[in-house]
């Protein structure tokens, strides 16, 4: 299975600028199919940012969010060449987590 | 009286309508350099190979927000998807790759081709299912989700590729051009627009909120993610929307017309790359 994100993290002076796009359905339990059976809620509920070994950045998301989540932050420190971890869970307990490189 | 005038009226109409489509015996060569000077006569601070990005070579502002889109195109997890099922065996052990040249990389260009055997014309999608049912598997649905993953996924090995579409010696070939050619200038539905009313005498003007893609090199982009759809479409899905957008009723995915007019379409854009997967509003 490939990774379900994508992310970019680009240091500028002291801050660091995070940008990342997650596959996720985000169904929100309140849409039909086309049979007319509710789709059943599946989304994701934390998303975690970490830079040496510190959560920089907490999403607590629900169902307003839509479909392939994109988000975007900075955060103070952070230089080329850290490891930035990303991580979510959604509330089947399903997961995934990437690391990537500042650049 | 009146109704001789009205039909007067509507049969003037219709000889005006044509806009390139030559009443001469089709000539595809002519056609091809008629078509090209027109849009870079229109265009001419558009670059040649810059129409393959639709709408985003007409509108300054689009293209920014294009731009900031790419940074994580929306198609990116598809061609993904799209590489794992080209790579995974059918049940008998074979791959798409056996069924295409080059094992299926890098020759979105050549498609649609014209077959001798069947006289008609095949597209990606088409030879896809094709390869699917030669090796004892169900064909996908011509629309969306897997049909546009493969694509998606060949169009992406295929980037940059000058599209390379031939017309055989074969008055069947000719024919299937000629009535793509047909089916691309005739009106219909509600709003009686043919697919030329917009793509040939309105790119870049807005439809409502949309910006109109210029013809020329329309098939490049394909398959497309359209924010609209909220996922990836296929040439048949885009075409259906199409025909329902102008208040006409959509064709079954991959009938005779619509293959005809991707044929057409795409020989027209000979020569400029292959931009898909590509991204729409």
């Amino acid at each position: 299975m490939a990774s379900t994100i994508r992310v970019r993290a680009i240091a500028s002076g002291d801050t660091t600028q995070v940008q990342s796009l997650i596959n996720h359905p985000m169904d929100s339990g309140f849409v039909k199919d086309s049979k007319g059976q509710i789709i059943p809620p599946h989304h994701i509920e934390v998303v975690e940012f970490e830079h040496a070994g510190k959560v920089v950045f907490t999403c607590l998301w629900g169902p307003a969010v839509s479909k392939d989540p994109y988000v975007k932050f900075s955060f103070k420190g952070g230089k080329k060449g850290d490891d930035i971890k990303v991580s979510w869970v959604d509330n089947k307990g399903q997961s995934d987590s990437t690391v990537a490189k500042i650049q | 009286m009146l109704r001789k005038t009205l039909i007067a009226v509507a049969i003037l109409a219709g000889a005006a309508q044509p806009l390139l489509a030559a009443d001469k015996a089709s000539d595809p060569k002519a056609d091809f350099k008629a078509f090209r000077e027109y849009f870079t006569k229109r265009f001419p601070k558009v670059a040649l190979d810059d129409f393959v990005n639709g709408p985003y070579s007409m509108d300054a502002g689009l293209r920014k927000q294009w731009e900031a889109i790419d940074a994580f195109p929306p198609y990116d997890f598809v061609v993904d998807k799209g590489k794992q099922m080209f790579a995974a065996p059918f049940k008998n052990g074979k791959t798409y790759g056996d069924c295409f040249p080059n094992k299926g990389v890098g020759i979105r260009q050549d498609y649609p081709q014209f077959d001798a055997k069947s006289g008609q014309v095949i597209t990606l999608d088409v030879a896809l299912n094709n390869c699917r049912e030669a090796n004892g598997e169900k064909p996908f649905d011509y629309n969306k989700d897997d049909m546009a993953a493969l694509t998606a996924y060949m169009a992406f090995t295929s980037r940059g590729k000058p599209m390379n579409i031939t017309i055989p010696k074969d008055p069947r070939a000719l024919a299937a051009y000629k009535k793509g050619e047909e089916y691309f200038y005739t009106r219909r539905g509600q709003l009686n627009f043919s697919c030329a009313s917009c793509h040939v005498q309105n790119p870049g003007n807005h439809i409502r909120t949309e910006v109109l893609a210029p013809a020329l090199g329309i098939m490049n982009a394909m398959p497309i993610y359209r924010s609209t759809w909220g996922g990836m479409g296929t040439v048949s899905r885009r075409l259906r929307t199409c025909n329902s957008q102008v208040g006409a009723e959509p064709l079954p995915a991959e009938s005779d017309e619509y293959r005809n007019v991707e044929y057409y379409l795409s020989y027209m854009a000979n020569g400029l790359p292959i931009s898909g997967p590509g991204t729409r509003p």
